[in-house]
């Protein structure tokens, strides 16, 4: 039997998913990147590789991916995190036609066509305002655990708290005078998640109408986030039970494409 | 005007220029050449003599002051005009370009910013700024000009930057209004702009106390109008398979149609360049040695990242063979064989793809998508240039559904090389690049 393997080196953290012949997943894992980029993926491998309870020279080829897609050691290949995570998200959900990617440091909009091919996208600007960076930052802000900020915001009463900025910075220091007048933490929480939305929302704008919509990356987990995405679009969109793994499974479907 | 500096500039025109700038190269020239790139073709000879001539421009321009009034003017000015009256034309964009190029923009905009300049102002205008207050330039010296000539029909930037350097230098501005087209070009703004331009040449007079010679004037847009001809004609070129130039060599070469229209150097320069491109058509050379894809570019150059791109696309086999950027010095310029130059002028200056409205930017893209043959598109999202830049997300989307034509929004600028961030535009140049090369299909 032959593996394959993808590994997506984000900002934040770093996946791996190891795949066999029939396009069934093995293992996966999920670690933070932190300073060194090419430890995190040798980590990170060697770890799927045991969960596999298979050696590295069981691994047919590797794919590498994401913004640190160069210090992966060994990739058989290296493809950008657009293709991907176009190739994860059509492989689990084959009718997707567009997919939102909310990782660490960017945010994607993709629009596929048949077979999972990018037809067009569009990422965020150099601005960490609609990432997961930006949850990160307000989370600790609010003193709130970050796997938290879903369900409270879910919990919140009423309407939202407007966030004016659009920047992270600014934004932090609006969060700061919002709590100390009193407002209630799920609202802030649930604004903060609107605020994200909001900016994303151009991007899926901007490809034209979504059809069905996949959702991935870390901040899918969150689900206060997903349902506002939901209000917006009208429909329910698709969300794997490991999003953030979304890119590293198509790294490993197109090592296995490779071969 | 002095006519010791006339002596002067006259002097180092026909003999001193040459004499020094030859000494100059003779020490510079120690480098050794740079090896050749296995994915380019050779060189354009043209080039040498293109370097030359900026030099010189750029040389000369240090004598001009005081020898002769000297005029700062846009892009897309009607620079004929000035020229019938004897003046040295300076032009700051292409002053911040080659601070861009030079790698220069980010610490000369810093000059204007500590003044107060927002960093979201255009980058031409701060780099402009700051070397006016600085006097830092990659060139040596710019005479500082006597009188500032701007056309709003590049954007209403100008109007206000050249307000203020009337402002610090307390000297005369003549601005011609071109109104934007919103739909089509009407006989009132044709008009309203012959209007300006006659009353532009009386205060030509008083300023510069010669009178307007009407003849020189004609010969003068005669000669325009052939330069920007051949300049069409050196883009068409590239609709051959391979193409024997680059959008990268296009945007150095468009130096002389921007900045030397009129001057019979500008159109000397073209036909030199002209014949070695029809030969290389002929000898089937192209500027890659294996263009696969064909690529548009859309908006002003990047110019602090020229090679690099370059290189990068290069690597690729993937070829500009057109941008909506070079083509503005010839698409509207057969106006100017109106047999009213006055009319002429306000056709050509007004026309220009800034100064008309979206729906005319797609149809001129679907034009050249056609004529060069275009597998994709590269939309350089400009901080700088607002009106460039808006819109560009629409015209992606329809240009995707309506000619089929896929493409990819770079987030950069012009001259300020602190917006660059390097692995997001390589992300996601590579990511368009794998969806033209079809890496993701059958994905699963």
């Amino acid at each position: 039997m032959a593996y394959f393997a993808g590994v997506d080196v984000g900002s934040l953290s770093t996946d791996v998913v190891i795949i066999d012949d029939n396009a069934e997943i093995i293992s996966y894992t999920v670690i933070e990147t932190g300073a060194n980029s090419t430890q995190a993926a040798e980590k990170a491998l060697e770890s799927a590789l045991e969960q596999a309870g298979i050696k590295r020279r069981d691994i047919a080829k590797v794919v590498a991916t994401g913004y640190g897609r160069i210090s992966v050691p060994g990739a058989d290949k290296k493809i950008t995190e657009i293709t991907c995570h176009g190739a994860g998200a059509h492989h689990l959900f084959p009718g997707a036609q567009t997919v939102i990617d909310i990782g660490g440091q960017d945010s994607k909009v993709i629009r596929l066509g048949p077979g999972g091919k990018v037809i067009d996208f569009v990422m965020n600007d150099k601005c960490a305002a609609g990432t997961g960076r930006f949850l990160e930052v307000m989370a600790g802000k609010l003193q709130v655990k970050l796997s938290d900020m879903g369900p409270l915001s879910l919990k919140a009463q009423g309407e939202p708290v407007k966030i004016s900025s659009v920047c992270t910075v600014f934004a932090e220091s609006e969060v700061v005078s919002l709590v100390a007048q009193n407002h209630p933490t799920e609202q802030i929480i649930k604004g903060i998640h609107k605020a994200i939305v909001n900016r994303v929302w151009n991007m899926v704008k901007g490809l034209g109408e979504p059809g069905k919509v996949v959702m991935s990356g870390g901040v899918a987990k969150n689900r206060g986030v997903a349902a506002l995405f939901e209000e917006r679009l009208g429909a329910p969109m698709l969300i794997s039970d490991e999003p953030q793994i979304v890119g590293a499974l198509g790294a490993a479907l197109l090592a296995r494409n490779q071969s | 005007m002095s006519l010791a500096k006339k002596i002067e500039y006259w002097f180092m025109k026909d003999i001193g220029a040459d004499l020094l700038m030859k000494f100059g190269g003779a020490a510079k020239k120690k480098k050794g050449p740079s090896k050749p790139n296995p994915k380019l073709g050779p060189r354009l000879e043209a080039s040498a003599v293109l370097q030359r001539i900026i030099a010189r421009h750029y040389f000369m321009s240090r004598f001009a002051k005081g020898a002769m009034p000297v005029a700062w003017v846009t892009s897309g000015a009607p620079v004929e005009l000035l020229r019938a009256f004897g003046f040295y034309t300076v032009y700051p964009e292409n002053h911040s370009a080659l601070c861009g190029a030079a790698k220069r923009g980010a610490e000369i905009c810093q000059v204007a910013e500590e003044r107060g300049y927002a960093s979201e102002l255009c980058s031409y205008a701060r780099v402009d700024l700051g070397h006016l207050f600085s006097g830092k330039t990659p060139v040596g010296l710019l005479p500082k000009p006597d009188i500032l000539f701007c056309t709003t029909n590049i954007c209403a930037t100008v109007g206000y930057w050249y307000k203020a350097i009337a402002h610090y230098l307390q000297i005369p501005l003549i601005q011609l209004d071109t109104p934007f087209n919103f739909t089509e070009m009407t006989q009132a703004d044709e008009d309203y702009i012959v209007a300006q331009l006659h009353e532009s040449v009386e205060e030509l007079e008083k300023f510069s106390g010669r009178k307007f010679n009407y003849n020189e004037f004609v010969r003068i847009c005669e000669m325009s109008h052939a330069t920007s001809m051949l300049w069409g004609e050196v883009l068409d070129t590239m609709k051959t398979k391979p193409s024997p130039m680059t959008i990268f060599d296009a945007f150095t070469q468009m130096l002389p149609v921007v900045s030397l229209r009129g001057l019979p150097v500008a159109k000397n320069y073209y036909e030199i360049l002209i014949e070695e491109l029809q030969q290389r058509v002929k000898d089937g050379v192209g500027a890659l040695a294996n263009e696969r894809k064909r690529l548009m570019w859309d908006n002003i150059a990047v110019w602090f990242k020229l090679n690099d791109l370059s290189k990068l696309f290069a690597e690729h086999d993937m070829n500009f063979v057109v941008a909506t950027y070079t083509s503005s010095w010839s698409s509207t310029q057969d106006h100017m064989s109106n047999a009213d130059p006055f009319k002429g002028i306000a056709q050509t200056y007004s026309r220009t793809i800034l100064n008309c409205n979206l729906n005319h930017r797609l149809h001129t893209m679907q034009q050249s998508i056609e004529d060069w043959d275009v597998d994709g598109l590269v939309i350089h999202s400009a901080r700088s240039c607002k009106p460039y830049s808006v819109g560009q997300y629409d015209l992606k989307r329809l240009v995707l559904e309506r000619f089929d034509v896929p493409s990819v929004v770079i987030e950069a600028d012009i001259a300020d090389e602190r917006v660059w961030s390097d692995e997001q535009v390589r992300t996601r140049l590579e990511a368009f690049f794998e969806a033209l090369e079809d890496d993701g299909r059958e994905a699963a």
